[in-house]
């Protein structure tokens, strides 16, 4: 590398400069004090910790997204959050150790070593909602219901609600003994609903008939609340179990019949700690969701306190390039331009003025440029009659 | 509006049968049109003409609703926020190690030459041996005639130019080959009614062929 080309970030490493920040620090405001309103309390969980606590299993591919260093104190290695969830879990389980339900939020950095691929950045700013402690259904629809008011906030004009339930999948292939690897072959067939691949898996490894049948048909499985049906006809009688979550995703259907919902009972998570309903937003011309979440055990797993759990996330980053035209820009705050001058009247008509809640940028002594220059509509000007007035230059 | 991503060529040719079975029909020809986005007798339906390794890419970050790609492409670049829900059963060829037949392996780590280097580390871990991979762009068969590489990892459909070089497939194929319509995720859910007609039609189209 030369001098010339120090100023070279790496890939995907993005820095946010004016005005864009002003933008995504009004939104990151708006919808914390969203969260608050709901009784999300606030939390910072630290940029860097051991790797046991944020991971779930090694090898995984929220571990390959993680960045790694030796702590040279102990030795041991400490990962850079690619994830909060696990942080926040962590919290929630080992510090708060509250028995009522427990609700957080958070807006931080995080890291990932290769691209987000809807981002496009590898510091993308997380932000996201976390309800701990209830098991029922009412905390998803909660947690679904900000979501919304998260995309409300955004002011997004189109969006599809996606809910899938990873039980559904986990619970069809609990009695195939499959070993690690064809477990991840089934798994990958079935998220790329690649229903011949995935026939030619099941014939391959002959897997009993009635499984066969159940794992082809879930592939199918996806579109609006008529599949509900379709699934308890074709799985309740075969697993009695899955009633219940039917009967769930029914629930949901009914709270949120205003919403165009889609349902994909094949629906997994890139991260693999999810255990129960999961959904994501979708919108028209962005290829990705844009939002997602779930229900999670991560706390009893890794720091051996069962604590139920569902919340969502996003990336601030991803919210401001959607933002609608009306609120895209926050109101341009016009500033006032404070001439070089030791008068104490002039110091104190500044600081009134700037309590009231206006910008005062103060001139230095000979410095390049006025008033206009410094993007300042206003002026402070002295005169015989007025004193310090605010006239527009 | 729905954009249907195609490369030229073999996968184009053996696509429009199917879709004209869908109903969708293009009103210019690729092989002389210049154009890249091509329209079709149904005013909210285009062809959008890329290069084969540009399709997946294309319908993964939504630039294109649906897309047809080889199955060797997808293996190469990973399925990841892509549905793959049919196999159109066209452009069928096998992916294969080839190499000079009738010759001992040779007593040293492999080179193998190929476009395909992910799916060839993938295959040679697997069998529990670590090769040398060298990525190349085209005329494969070259790199044994010259010994930049010991084997080739390529696709063959009638080995013609593999023989006509002196080479052979070697061993079974390390995976059959077709192509695949391959659908964006958002698209799947936000325009699920058009897109499962389509696939709908295709499945049709797919299954009559057969039966032919």
């Amino acid at each position: 590398m030369n001098y010339q080309d120090r100023w070279i970030l790496p890939a995907g490493i993005t820095e946010m400069l004016p005005p864009d920040t002003a933008q995504l620090e009004n939104l990151r405001r708006r919808l914390l004090n969203l969260y608050a309103s709901w009784g999300y309390e606030l939390v910072i969980p630290p940029m860097i910790e051991y790797l046991e606590s944020l991971l779930l299993d090694r090898g995984d591919a929220l571990d390959l997204q993680t960045f790694k260093i030796t702590d040279q104190l102990t030795g041991r290695l400490m990962g850079i959050r690619a994830d909060m969830t696990p942080q926040v879990a962590r919290i929630d389980a080992h510090h708060l150790r509250r028995d009522v339900p427990t609700r957080l939020c958070y807006a931080e950095t995080v890291l990932h070593a290769r691209p987000n691929q809807f981002a496009g950045s590898r510091s993308p700013l997380q932000i996201g909602a976390e309800l701990y402690g209830y098991e029922g259904l009412q905390a998803d629809i909660e947690i679904i219901s900000l979501m919304l008011e998260t995309l409300g906030t955004v002011g997004l004009p189109e969006y599809h609600l996606d809910v899938g339930h990873v039980g559904i999948y986990q619970q069809l292939i609990k009695s195939l003994s499959l070993t690690p690897t064809q477990h991840q072959q089934l798994s990958e067939a079935i998220k790329c609903k690649a229903s011949s691949d995935l026939q030619k898996l099941l014939t391959d490894w002959q897997v009993p008939q009635p499984f066969q049948e159940l794992l082809n048909s879930l592939v199918q499985l996806h579109g609006d609340r008529a599949i509900l049906e379709e699934a308890r006809n074709l799985m309740v009688p075969a697993m009695p179990a899955l009633g219940k979550v039917l009967d769930d995703l029914e629930q949901l259907a009914d709270q949120f019949d205003q919403v165009p919902l889609y349902f994909d009972l094949a629906e997994t998570r890139g991260y693999k700690y999810h255990t129960g309903l999961v959904f994501a937003v979708y919108i028209p011309k962005h290829g990705q969701a844009v939002v997602k979440g779930g229900r999670y055990d991560i706390s009893e797993k890794l720091f051996g306190r069962k604590r139920p759990a569902t919340g969502f996330s996003t990336y601030l980053t991803t919210l401001v390039s959607l933002l609608s035209e009306d609120v895209a820009r926050p109101p341009v705050v016009s500033a006032i331009f404070a001439p070089a001058n030791s008068d104490p009247a002039l110091a104190m008509k500044v600081a009134q003025l700037r309590k009231e809640g206006h910008t005062v940028i103060g001139e230095l002594p000979q410095q390049e440029g006025q008033a206009r220059a410094m993007g300042c509509d206003f002026e402070l000007r002295w005169t015989l009659e007025k004193g310090w007035q605010v006239v527009p230059n | 509006m729905l954009k249907i991503a195609l490369s030229k060529g073999r996968i184009f040719k053996e696509t429009l049968p199917l879709l004209a079975y869908a109903g969708i029909v293009p009103t210019e020809d690729p092989e002389t049109s210049r154009k890249l986005v091509l329209d079709t007798n149904q005013e909210e339906v285009k062809l959008v003409i890329i290069r084969a390794t540009d399709v997946p890419t294309y319908v993964k970050y939504g630039a294109a609703d649906v897309g047809v790609a080889g199955k060797d492409v997808l293996l190469e670049q990973g399925e990841d926020g892509l549905y793959e829900p049919l196999d159109l059963k066209i452009a069928h060829c096998r992916l294969m190690v080839a190499g000079p037949p009738n010759l001992p392996p040779p007593p040293r780590r492999l080179r193998i030459a190929t476009k395909y280097v992910n799916v060839t580390q993938r295959y040679y871990a697997q069998r529990g041996e670590q090769v040398e991979v060298i990525k190349l762009y085209g005329s494969m068969e070259l790199a044994p005639l010259l010994g930049l590489a010991d084997y080739i990892v390529d696709v063959v459909d009638t080995g013609n130019t593999l023989r006509a070089n002196g080479l052979a497939p070697l061993g079974d194929p390390i995976a059959e080959i077709s192509s695949r319509l391959i659908v964006n995720k958002a698209a799947m859910k936000t325009k699920s009614q058009r897109i499962k007609e389509l696939i709908g039609q295709l499945q049709q189209a797919v299954a009559d062929k057969a039966t032919l």
